[in-house]
């Protein structure tokens, strides 16, 4: 390796059949791995391909996986199930998962990524895979389709920002709270960058909680969001059932490596973060928006509703109820989270509080799903995105914040700081 | 480079300030429905009359981050849709600016966008960067659209640069 590269700009440069990559400049990288979901997947690739008379470059790169219109509720969710399913059998793909969770989310379940590896998916939160140590960034559906046809994508080998962590968390703090301030300091217009998630309290995360930050660096805008793979990263991929090679470790940045821009921040000082509508970047302490009513709290999507996060909301639930004029709905972010929930208790406890169950899917998170606002209701939403309309109804106000504080505000009727719950 | 060969566009400015996000531009209720329906709801949240009053060749000026958040397409999709013939903004939200260009909707980065009036006459030649207010008598030159973009950009988008490289045999193993 050349002295002084980023491990994104490792990546990138082997991707790119080049010995060394600088930030700005233009490369083409062959992918490795393509996701591809019942959203911007089939439905809009296929007629695509027709067009072109072309088939698909690789069916073993691709994975595919339903998640935003499941399950059926209607002709037209019906249909473009369907057409998903018929795409997996014409074309012979093999790694398609159909209803078992969202696809960002059962990418890491199933161990498909790994250190080093380049991959694109069609869906802005495909920066989620990034916790692996891979990059792995999200494009439209058109260029996915460029993908699917010819394996490769060009792209501006971009700059990295380190966001470094220290300390440990206070009690009822977690990495959500981490991005929504992230949001609010880094700001939301971070293209042609890079987010690097470091520094000892990122070491400390497990693997779900590091994936709630690449995530949420959808959010920051940025092309995707890294963690450098460690000892935490291959034992997720041994309990998946995979062998990560020999030097997946090797992955890293060089310690001479070029960053835009280095943060140091502390974990210890960071207070549960709430953003208030209709942007992430409206973030604050929860105390800042303690007391506003809440007709819906909702804990659901990829980056809100994985096991760990169905647990914080239990934690927060166990022997309390929902408070009357409040609703709060589970979407469980895959089927295994859904079935591990169900046999250690956690969803026992989330319906006896008074919990909704809805299924697995991207659901209401972007007014697809189940539980969607009426006009001028006020959600709180474990979710990552709350633009107008977002969730429904263009008067609607959602809120974000971590499953322990939609939980604790859930209880209260109120937005509501989780730590008056967890003591 | 835009629809008709020409690489000038001529029309009038829709003016938006920052951060317009693609789920004001295709909103995630009306996915299921026909594209022409989604389209029809393009941008209501934040200009209502968009939608129903832009005429083909207008021009959309923003702020900073237009288009940031999702990857869905149909919010480049929609704007083309609709007739509109280039995107100028201080600056875009990554994905929504990838999704313009492979939809041969030309995208510049405009950093005097709040120096635009709504309705103002605009000519753009999205190939030199020349942007001229024909309402004020302004004008400035920014940086034209990317040089390895050009070619997919003039052939229309990705689609049509796509049937031309599997044409000329340019997609293939070891390409």
């Amino acid at each position: 390796m050349p002295v002084g590269a980023t491990l994104t700009e490792k990546i990138l440069a082997r991707a790119a059949g080049l010995p060394a990559v600088r930030p700005g400049e233009v490369v083409t990288c062959r992918v490795d791995l393509a996701l591809l979901l019942d959203s911007g997947g089939p439905r809009r690739i296929w007629p695509r391909l027709q067009e072109l008379g072309v088939g698909v470059w690789d069916p073993d790169r691709i994975v595919l996986c339903t998640d935003h219109f499941t399950p059926a509720v209607d002709p037209e969710s019906a249909a473009i199930l369907k057409l998903t399913r018929d795409f997996a059998a014409h074309f012979g793909i093999r790694r398609f998962f159909d209803m078992r969770g969202i696809g960002h989310v059962v990418l890491a379940e199933q161990g498909f990524l790994a250190p080093g590896m380049f991959a694109c998916g069609g869906d802005s939160h495909s920066s989620m895979g990034g916790a692996f140590g891979c990059y792995m960034a999200g494009f439209g559906a058109i260029e996915m389709t460029g993908i699917v046809v010819t394996g490769e994508i060009w792209l501006q080998v971009p700059e990295t920002i380190r966001a470094h962590w220290r300390g440990q968390f206070a009690p009822g703090v977690v990495a959500k709270d981490i991005m929504l301030f992230l949001c609010r300091d880094l700001g939301m217009e971070n293209a042609f960058r890079v987010i690097e998630f470091g520094g000892e309290t990122v070491a400390r995360m497990p693997m779900p909680e590091r994936m709630v930050l690449t995530n949420m660096a959808a959010e920051l805008g940025a092309e995707t969001g890294i963690v450098a793979a460690d000892e935490t990263t291959l034992a997720a991929l041994r309990a998946a059932g995979r062998s990560p090679a020999a030097d997946a470790l090797d992955w890293r940045g060089d310690a001479d490596a070029t960053y835009l821009a280095s943060h140091d921040y502390d974990a210890a000082a960071l207070a549960p973060q709430v953003a208030a509508p209709h942007s992430p970047a409206n973030s604050g302490a929860v105390t800042d928006f303690s007391g506003e009513h809440i007709d819906q709290a909702y804990i659901g999507a990829c980056v809100g509703a994985k096991l760990s996060d169905l647990r914080m909301a239990a934690e927060v639930l166990r022997g309390r109820r929902v408070a009357s004029g409040t609703r709060l709905l589970v979407a469980p972010a895959s089927t295994r989270a859904m079935a591990e929930a169900a046999a250690d208790g956690t969803l026992a406890t989330l319906t006896a509080a008074g919990a909704y169950l809805l299924p697995t899917g991207c659901g209401a998170c972007a007014a697809l799903g189940a539980g969607i606002l009426a006009e001028d209701e006020t959600c709180i939403s474990s979710t990552n995105r709350n633009f107008q309309g977002r969730m429904g109804a263009n008067s609607a106000r959602v809120y974000l914040g971590s499953p322990y504080t939609v939980a604790a505000s859930a209880v209260a009727g109120r937005i509501a700081d989780p730590r008056e719950f967890l003591a | 480079v835009t629809g008709g060969g020409s690489h000038i566009v001529r029309g009038r400015a829709w003016v938006f300030g920052d951060a317009v996000n693609t789920d004001v531009m295709a909103p995630g209720l009306y996915f299921k429905a026909p594209f022409e329906e989604l389209a029809r709801h393009c941008l209501e949240a934040v200009n209502p009359d968009f939608a129903s009053q832009v005429r083909p060749g207008d021009i959309v000026v923003a702020g900073r981050n237009f288009g940031v958040g999702s990857a869905r397409e149909q919010a480049a999709m929609a704007l083309r849709h609709l007739g509109v013939g280039a995107v100028l903004a201080a600056s875009f939200g990554r994905i929504f600016y990838r999704n313009a260009l492979n939809f041969g909707l030309p995208a510049l980065f405009f950093p005097a966008a709040g120096e635009i009036a709504a309705g103002d006459s605009l000519e753009v030649d999205v190939v030199a960067g020349r942007i001229r207010n024909t309402t004020s008598g302004r004008e400035w030159t920014v940086n034209g659209l990317p040089p390895h973009l050009m070619d997919m950009v003039a052939a229309g988008g990705l689609m049509p640069w796509l049937k031309r490289r599997l044409a000329t045999g340019g997609i293939g193993a070891g390409t």
